[in-house]
C-alpha cells in the first residue's frame, strides 16, 4: 500500500501548499482516498467466469454519441449500443434500414453527442423495458429496447439548441423531458442579431408523451419560457411525481462569453413544473400551434426500413398570469444537477459555482405556493423567496458540486468537480459525514438502482473526467475513467477503476434480472416483416428494375445463397437484401464487398438487413461474410460480376454448381 | 375378469393415450458452445426440437459431416404410429370390456412386439442416419461414423450424444404394469379357486 501513502501525502502537500486558504475554507478538509484492504476490494468486485454481474450499467457515450453496456460489479464491458452516431462495426447508420434513424430537418446527421439514459420507469421504479438518451447538438432523444439492445426510434425537438436538461422520464413513464440549453428564436429559422437575445430568443422546455404499451415518443407540448440557459432536469417522485424541475443558469441572459456574463448573478433559478396542470391546460385549448419542423424516426413493424415521419406543428404553451404550472425557484449560483429525493420532498441543487449545495423542501414549495410568498415574476413565471423554500444548505461540500443521487437510507452522494470528489451527506442534519476522492475531476456520479423511490444503494459509480496517470499511458487524449464505490457501509469504499468508451455523462444501473428475463436470443423468422426478406431459403433471387438491381440474399453456415452473381453494370445501384435464416442464438453473419463505400453490414439471426453498392468499375468483386460464424468461415464468400454499363451479360445468379 | 381386473386393464389402455400428447424419446446432446442445451424429442407423430428452433441447429450442425436433414415429413413412422397406438387403445378397451383374458395376454404381447419392432427401426434409422454420409460433406473424419446410440450416452465428436425415453414412455411403462398386474391377480384367483375346488 506504498503508492496510498505517497498519494495522501501528494495530496496533503497539495492542500497545505498550493490551494492553501483559500481552498480549505471552501472545501473543508482534504478526502481520504479510502481504499479497502485490495484482497477485500478485489472479492467485492471479482465475479467468475461464466458467473454474471448483479447489475446493468448503461453509461451514455458523450462524444461518442453511443451507449455503452456494462457488467457492475466487475466492471466487464458487455457492448456498445449505436445511438446517434454511424457505427460501422455493425452497420448501424450505413445499412439502409437503420439510416432513416439518423435523418433530422437538417439531414443526415453522421454524429451526435449523447448524453442522459434514463430507464422507462413504472410506479416510480426503473421497469427495464426501454432506455431513453438524449442528443445535444442536433437535439434529439432515441429510445433503445432492452429485448434486443437496439435503437428503434429517435425523435428531433424542434425549437431547441442543445438538448442536455433531457431525456428523464416521469414515475411512470408518462412522458421523457427535454430542454434547451441554448436558448434560441422558437419561430423557425429566425434570421435576427445576435443581440436581439433577450427580445427574440426563449427557451423551450419539451414533455414528450411516451405510449405504455410500445414506449414510442410523440412530442406533447412546449412551454415557453426565458431566454437562459436550461440545464439540467429530473421527474419528481411519490408526493412531487406530477412535477419536473429544471435548472437554470444565464439568468443574466449573455450571448457572449458566458464563462464570464453569465456567473454574475448571485442567484439563477430552479423552474419548477407542474407537468399534469400544464397538460391539462393543453388538452383544454390554452396551447397554440406553431409551425415547426421536425422528423420522428421509427420502425413500423418488427422489421424494415425505419421511416421518416415528418411533422410540421408543435404545440407551445406560453405561461400566462394566474395559469399557475410553473414556478422559479432562486438557487444559488449556475446549478447544474437538480435531484430529487426517493421521497421526492427535497430537491437538491448542484451549484457549480456555489461554496454550498441548497436543498429545497417539494412540501415547502407547495406552502410558499399557498401562501403566495412570490418575490416578483418573470415572463408571468412566480419566483418564489429562497427563505420560503429552502430545507436547508450543506455547508463545506468541496468546489463545484455538480449532481446528486441518494441512497435510500436518507444520504445523499454529491459529485464536486473542481476538488474532485465525492462527498455524501445527511437529508436530516444537511451535514457532510463523509468524503472521498475521485480520478480525477468527478462530472456525474450514479447509483445502482438510483434516481427511483427505491435506490438499490449498494454501489455508487463515479464518472471522471480525466485519467492522467490512473492507467498505462495511451498518448495525449485518454479515455475517461470511471470508479466503482462501495456504499453499502457508513464510509464510502473505493473498490474499482476502469477506462470507458466516449464521455460518459451519466450512467444508470439497474438490477440485472429486470432485463435479463426480457432479453430475446433471436429474431423469430416467423415474425419477420422485412418487406425484402428472404423468408425460404430457395426463394434467393436478383431481381432488376431499370438500374436498381435487388440481390434477395440468404446466409447459414457456411455459404451465401447465391454466391455467383452476373449481370450486374456500372451505374447500377444494388441492393443486397441479407437474411440470416439462422434461428439460433449469437450466430451472427455478416457481409462486405470489395470496394463498396459503405461499411459491412452485421445481420443477427432471422434478421434482415440491406448493404447498398454502387459499383463505379467493371471486374469481379468477392464478397464475404465478416462474421466468424462457424468452422467454414473462411469458405462463406461469393463473386459478383461487374460489367460495362452498355454491356449486355444477362442477369443470373447460382449457388453450388462449379 | 373381476370387475376390478376390468377396470384395471380399461386404465392401461387409456394410460396409452398420454402419447399423443407427451414425447416418449429424447436425445440429448451437449457440446462446449451450447451452454443453453440442444436436442430434440421423438412423439409418435413427430421430431421437434427441444427448443423452438434445435432441429434446424442441428440439421445445420449435421450437414457440415454429411448427416441427412431431419424432417417430420421423411418418416413413414409418424403417420402409422399414432394408428398403431388408437388401435392398441381400442384394442385394450375391448379386452377390458369383454373380459377376456385370451385378449389380455394377446393385447401384451402385441405391446412387446410393436415395442421390439419400434427400437429396431430406431435402430435401423440411427445407423442410416449416422453410416450414410454425403461424399460432399466438408468435414471427414476417416473411420468415423456418427451413429446415435440406442439408449445411453455417446461422443460423436465435439458432441456428447445421449438417448433416453422420455415422459411418453412412463406412459408405456404404467400400462405394461398395469396389463401385467391382470393376469397377476387374475392368475392368483383362479390358482385360488383351483385350490378351493
Ligand atoms: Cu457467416
Amino acid at each position: 500500500m506504498k503508492k496510498d501513502k505517497t498519494q495522501k501525502l501528494r495530496s496533503l502537500f497539495v492542500g497545505i501548499g498550493l490551494i492553501a486558504a483559500a481552498g480549505l475554507i471552501l472545501a473543508g478538509c482534504p478526502s481520504q482516498q479510502g481504499m479497502m484492504d485490495t484482497r477485500e476490494a478485489a472479492q467485492k468486485v471479482y465475479v467468475a467466469p461464466g458467473e454474471h454481474d448483479e447489475y446493468y450499467g448503461f453509461f451514455s457515450g458523450g462524444y461518442s454519441g453511443q451507449l455503452s453496456v456494462w457488467g457492475l460489479p466487475s466492471g466487464r464491458f458487455l457492448k456498445v449500443i449505436p445511438v446517434f452516431s454511424q457505427d460501422p462495426e455493425t452497420g448501424y447508420g450505413y445499412s439502409e434500414e437503420t439510416k432513416p434513424l439518423l435523418q433530422t430537418s437538417y439531414g443526415f446527421i453522421p454524429w451526435d453527442d449523447s448524453h442522459h439514459p434514463h430507464i422507462s420507469q413504472t410506479n416510480g421504479d426503473a421497469d427495464g423495458r426501454w432506455i431513453y438518451i438524449n442528443a445535444n447538438n442536433t437535439p434529439r432523444i432515441a429510445r433503445i429496447d432492452l429485448q434486443t439492445f437496439e435503437t428503434k426510434e429517435i425523435l428531433e425537438l424542434p425549437n431547441t439548441g442543445g438538448n442536455h436538461a433531457s431525456s428523464f422520464v416521469t414515475s411512470n413513464s408518462e412522458y421523457v423531458i427535454g430542454a434547451t440549453r441554448f436558448s434560441i428564436p422558437y419561430e423557425m429559422d429566425l434570421d435576427v442579431p445576435i443581440d436581439s437575445y433577450s427580445e427574440e430568443f426563449r427557451g423551450a422546455l419539451s414533455f414528450i408523451e411516451l405510449d405504455p404499451e410500445t414506449g414510442m415518443m410523440n412530442m406533447g407540448f412546449q412551454i415557453i419560457v426565458p431566454p437562459y440557459n436550461y440545464d439540467l432536469g429530473r421527474a419528481g417522485k411519490g408526493v412531487s411525481e406530477d412535477w419536473v424541475f429544471f435548472t437554470t443558469y444565464n439568468t443574466e441572459e449573455a450571448h457572449t462569453m458566458l464563462e464570464v456574463n453569465a456567473s454574475r448573478n448571485d442567484k439563477d433559478y430552479i423552474a419548477a413544473v407542474n407537468w399534469r396542470r400544464a397538460a391539462e391546460l393543453v388538452s383544454n385549448g390554452h396551447g397554440e400551434t406553431m409551425s415547426a419542423e421536425y422528423y420522428h424516426n421509427y420502425y413500423e413493424g418488427n422489421q424494415g426500413f425505419a421511416i421518416n415521419d415528418v411533422k410540421d406543428q408543435v404545440t407551445v404553451l406560453t405561461p400566462e398570469d394566474g395559469q399557475e404550472f410553473i414556478y422559479f425557484l432562486p438557487t444559488p449560483k449556475s446549478p447544474h444537477g437538480v435531484d430529487i429525493d426517493p421521497t421526492g420532498e427535497y430537491i437538491a441543487a448542484g451549484g457549480k459555482l456555489a461554496t454550498v449545495i441548497p436543498v429545497h423542501s417539494f412540501s415547502r414549495m407547495i406552502e410558499a405556493i399557498e401562501n403566495r410568498d412570490f418575490e416578483g415574476n418573470v415572463e408571468n413565471i412566480p419566483i418564489l423567496s429562497y427563505d420560503a423554500t429552502i430545507a436547508g444548505e450543506v455547508e463545506n461540500p468541496g468546489l463545484g458540486p455538480l449532481h446528486t443521487e441518494f441512497d435510500g437510507r436518507g444520504y445523499a452522494y454529491t459529485s464536486v468537480y473542481i476538488s474532485s470528489e465525492i462527498v455524501k451527506w445527511s437529508l436530516e442534519t444537511f451535514e457532510v459525514v463523509d468524503r472521498i476522492d475521485a480520478y480525477y475531476s468527478i462530472g456525474h456520479l450514479m447509483i445502482t438502482g438510483g434516481d427511483t423511490k427505491n435506490p438499490d444503494a449498494r454501489y455508487l459509480v463515479g464518472l471522471t473526467k480525466t485519467a492522467k496517470d490512473r492507467y498505462l499511458p495511451t498518448g495525449p487524449k485518454q479515455n475517461h475513467p470511471a470508479q466503482l464505490y462501495d456504499i453499502s457501509g457508513d464510509r464510502m469504499e473505493l473498490l474499482l477503476d476502469f477506462p470507458t468508451i466516449g464521455e460518459p455523462h451519466y450512467a444508470q444501473a439497474i438490477r440485472a434480472d429486470k432485463i435479463t428475463q426480457n432479453v430475446k436470443q433471436i429474431y423469430e423468422m416467423e415474425e419477420n416483416d422485412h418487406p425484402h426478406a428472404l423468408l425460404r431459403i430457395a426463394d434467393n433471387r436478383v431481381e432488376r428494375d431499370g438500374d436498381v438491381v435487388r440481390i434477395y440474399m440468404g446466409s447459414t453456415r457456411s455459404h451465401f445463397r447465391p454466391d455467383n452473381i452476373e449481370g450486374i453494370r456500372v451505374g447500377d445501384t444494388v441492393y443486397i437484401h441479407l437474411t440470416n435464416l439462422e434461428q439460433e442464438w449469437d450466430v451472427v453473419h455478416g457481409i462486405a464487398v470489395k470496394g463498396a463505400q459503405n461499411s459491412e453490414i452485421l445481420v443477427a439471426p432471422g434478421q434482415t438487413k440491406t448493404l447498398k453498392w454502387e459499383p463505379t468499375r467493371t471486374g469481379i468483386y468477392p464478397f464475404y461474410c465478416t462474421a466468424f460464424c462457424s468452422a467454414l468461415h473462411q469458405e462463406m464468400q461469393g463473386y459478383i460480376r461487374v460489367s460495362a454499363a452498355d454491356s449486355d451479360v444477362s442477369l443470373v445468379w447460382r449457388t453450388g454448381t462449379n | 375378469m373381476k370387475t376390478e381386473s376390468r377396470i384395471a386393464m380399461g386404465l392401461a389402455a387409456m394410460l396409452l393415450a398420454g402419447l399423443f400428447y407427451f414425447p416418449f424419446w429424447t436425445i440429448d446432446m451437449s457440446a462446449p458452445q451450447y451452454p443453453e442445451g440442444i436436442g430434440m424429442y421423438i412423439h409418435i407423430d413427430d421430431v421437434t426440437g427441444h427448443k423452438r428452433h434445435d432441429l434446424q441447429s442441428i440439421n445445420t450442425l449435421n450437414h457440415y459431416i454429411g448427416m441427412a436433414e431431419i424432417h417430420r415429413e421423411d418418416f413413414w413412422e409418424f403417420d402409422v404410429m399414432p394408428w398403431v397406438i388408437g388401435f392398441l387403445i381400442v384394442f385394450g378397451l375391448i379386452a377390458a370390456a369383454i373380459g377376456s383374458m385370451k385378449l389380455v395376454i394377446t393385447w401384451i404381447i402385441l405391446m412387446v412386439i410393436l415395442g421390439v419392432a419400434g427400437l429396431v427401426d430406431f435402430y435401423l434409422w440411427g445407423h442410416e442416419y449416422g453410416n450414410n454420409l454425403s461424399p460432399d460433406a466438408p468435414i471427414k473424419v476417416p473411420g468415423m461414423t456418427y451413429q446415435p446410440p440406442l439408449i445411453g450416452c455417446k461422443q460423436l465428436l465435439n458432441i456428447n450424444a445421449c438417448s433416453w425415453p422420455y415422459t411418453g414412455s412412463i406412459f408405456i411403462g404404467l400400462s405394461m404394469l398395469f396389463a401385467g398386474g391382470v393376469i397377476w391377480y387374475e392368475n392368483k384367483f383362479i390358482n385360488k379357486s383351483d385350490e378351493d375346488s
